[in-house]
């Protein structure tokens, strides 16, 4: 009996080491290594001999912008950071009771709005981000549609209006599908006891639904910032290439061939990327909890 | 309340419909423009089909994500049933945020990282150009292996575990118990698998811009070199058979009620 308890165990231990040995190389080689010439990169010059300078450059470099002299990346940075983070607060202002409406309807029409917020996704997004820009632009769309209702016509194309619009528009579905695919397995019987001991729907919404959905908006908050502190296109298009974002740095430098200056500036986003996500991670742990245990 | 929540659904769906509206209409323009109609015409899809590279670019497009999602499923698939497995708590611990990578990380930064790689290894070996379509698939079938790990690994932990079990004891081979077994009771969250990585594959951009070189054009690069100049309405004749597609698609599936629900369940 023990030996041959032991044989299938060791036949198990076998078929999943063999099972995993691809997918181990495979993200050794192609997700571990990788990120490993990022910083390689990063910390080197054009002839692979160690440097900080492009670290350094990233942090101090200077250009003149309306007479006034300002470092270039610090302030390309906290631009996209400042664009991304209005767009996902827009997006979760628009998404989260979206995400209510449609996991609270009636199964039919819960899959109606599914397929409807899914679809956008599917199509292209640089053609989308084109029809965007089609509609703001200064003779487009959108002013000859008001120049018909006797207004003014709005400059919105190559501001940071028209980017934080493409950013909201193309990844809103990123936050809406995790809050409702969270909020459809949420128990409503809970928010009915809540009102039962005299909750009203204000207090439900801050005491019982929001603590509930709180991973599915962490998720969502995720999806929306990343891609968007990250783009270069929206900004081509929709801000008219007048402003630069990281994304549009980080290509910028790799279209010029300074491959080294690429990855410096992809290596400083990844880290102050993953401090973010490990603060989010914590506090939104410690939340979870301390609702929990209230 | 009910009346505001209808016109608030209202106003987001069409914000999310308003510029795909405006491109299906604009697909049938009688001139150039994209902004003022000036009478309907086909001639932008005719001329999408006589757009010789474009159309190799979705085939191109297709036979990727047809080689990506393949790929990736079997080798997902395959690890899965590994991760499922594995007991040291630090080798688990590693495998998932190697898994987590490609799905957190910005997509300008994998596709970076994998180009460099790309380019240093082809200079080892004396290339000067060394982005081409075996990069490419590498690349994609890297960022489609989490979402079939995604989709298979829970399945196999709801799975009863003693079922593959039990057809050993009856005299099947670890194998054959896997195919007869474990395979069946999985093959919703493979499927679901397959299909998230083939659409992630049609539908990448980033990591192909950086990954691809200059020899093999997948249809996303191929719309992002035409929005450089100016845009006729072909491309919103290609939007516009892409919208109707995936719509045929989507009530499809909708109508035989089979994977999508049990898809996004998760």
């Amino acid at each position: 009996m023990k030996t041959s308890e032991r044989k299938l165990h060791i036949e198990k231990g076998r078929s999943f080491g063999i099972a995993l040995l691809p997918y181990s190389i495979w993200s050794l080689l192609f997700i571990v290594v990788p990120l490993i010439f990022v910083a390689y990169y990063a910390f080197t010059d054009n002839s692979f001999g160690f440097t900080t300078e492009n670290i350094t450059k990233f942090f101090t470099a200077t250009s003149q912008v309306d007479g006034q002299e300002v470092r270039t990346y610090l302030l390309i940075f906290f631009r996209s950071l400042k664009l991304a983070v209005i767009s996902t607060i827009i997006c979760f202002i628009m998404g989260y009771p979206i995400a209510y409406i449609m996991a609270t309807a009636d199964e039919k029409k819960q899959r109606i709005m599914l397929v409807l917020i899914m679809i956008p996704m599917w199509m292209n997004f640089l053609i989308r981000t084109y029809a965007w820009m089609t509609i703001l632009q200064d003779t487009g769309i959108l002013n000859s549609f008001l120049s018909v209702l006797g207004l003014d016509p709005l400059h919105i194309i190559g501001t940071e209006t028209a980017v934080i619009i493409g950013m909201v528009y193309d990844y809103l579905p990123y936050m809406v599908l995790p809050i409702y695919s969270i909020m459809a397995k949420m128990d409503y019987k809970l928010i009915e006891a809540a009102k039962d001991l005299g909750c009203n729907s204000l207090g439900v919404l801050k005491r019982v639904i929001f603590p509930l959905s709180l991973p599915g908006v962490l998720s969502g908050i995720t999806m929306v910032l990343i891609p968007s502190i990250s783009t270069f296109y929206i900004s081509q298009k929709l801000g008219s290439g007048k402003f630069f974002l990281i994304g549009d740095a980080i290509e910028g430098q790799f279209t010029a061939n300074n491959l080294h200056f690429a990855a410096a500036i992809a290596f400083i986003l990844m880290i102050i990327l993953l401090i973010c996500m490990a603060l989010m991670k914590h506090f939104t742990n410690k939340a979870v909890n301390g609702g929990g245990s209230r | 309340m009910k009346a505001a929540s209808r016109i608030f659904t209202a106003i987001i769906f069409i914000f999310l419909f308003a510029p795909i509206a405006i491109l299906l209409v604009f697909s049938f323009n009688a001139s150039k423009s994209l902004s003022v109609f000036s009478g309907f015409s086909f001639k932008w899809y005719t001329e999408l089909f006589h757009d010789t590279q474009t159309l190799t670019s979705v085939k191109n497009t297709l036979i990727l994500a047809f080689l990506a999602m393949v790929i990736s499923t079997v080798m997902g698939t395959a690890a899965s049933v590994g991760i499922n497995r594995i007991r040291s708590r630090w080798y688990r611990r590693y495998m998932d945020t190697v898994t987590d990578i490609p799905m957190t990380n910005p997509d300008i930064i994998t596709g970076i990282s994998l180009m460099l790689m790309f380019v240093f290894v082809g200079r080892i070996f004396g290339r000067s150009a060394s982005l081409n379509f075996g990069t490419l698939l590498i690349a994609h079938t890297t960022f489609c292996l989490p979402y079939v790990i995604l989709q298979v690994l829970p399945k196999l932990q709801q799975m009863d575990a003693s079922l593959p079990e039990a057809a050993q004891d009856l005299g099947c081979t670890p194998l054959r118990a896997f195919f007869k077994v474990t395979i069946p009771e999985i093959a919703p969250g493979i499927i679901t698998g397959a299909i998230m990585a083939f659409t992630m594959s049609l539908d990448d951009f980033v990591i192909s811009y950086f990954t691809s070189g200059n020899g093999f054009q997948t249809l996303p690069i191929r719309i992002y070199n035409m929005t450089k100049k100016t845009v006729t309405p072909k491309m919103y004749a290609l939007a516009t058979i892409t919208f109707f597609v995936i719509l045929a698609l989507l009530i499809l599936s909708n109508l035989s009620d089979g994977y999508k629900r049990g898809g996004k369940r998760k």
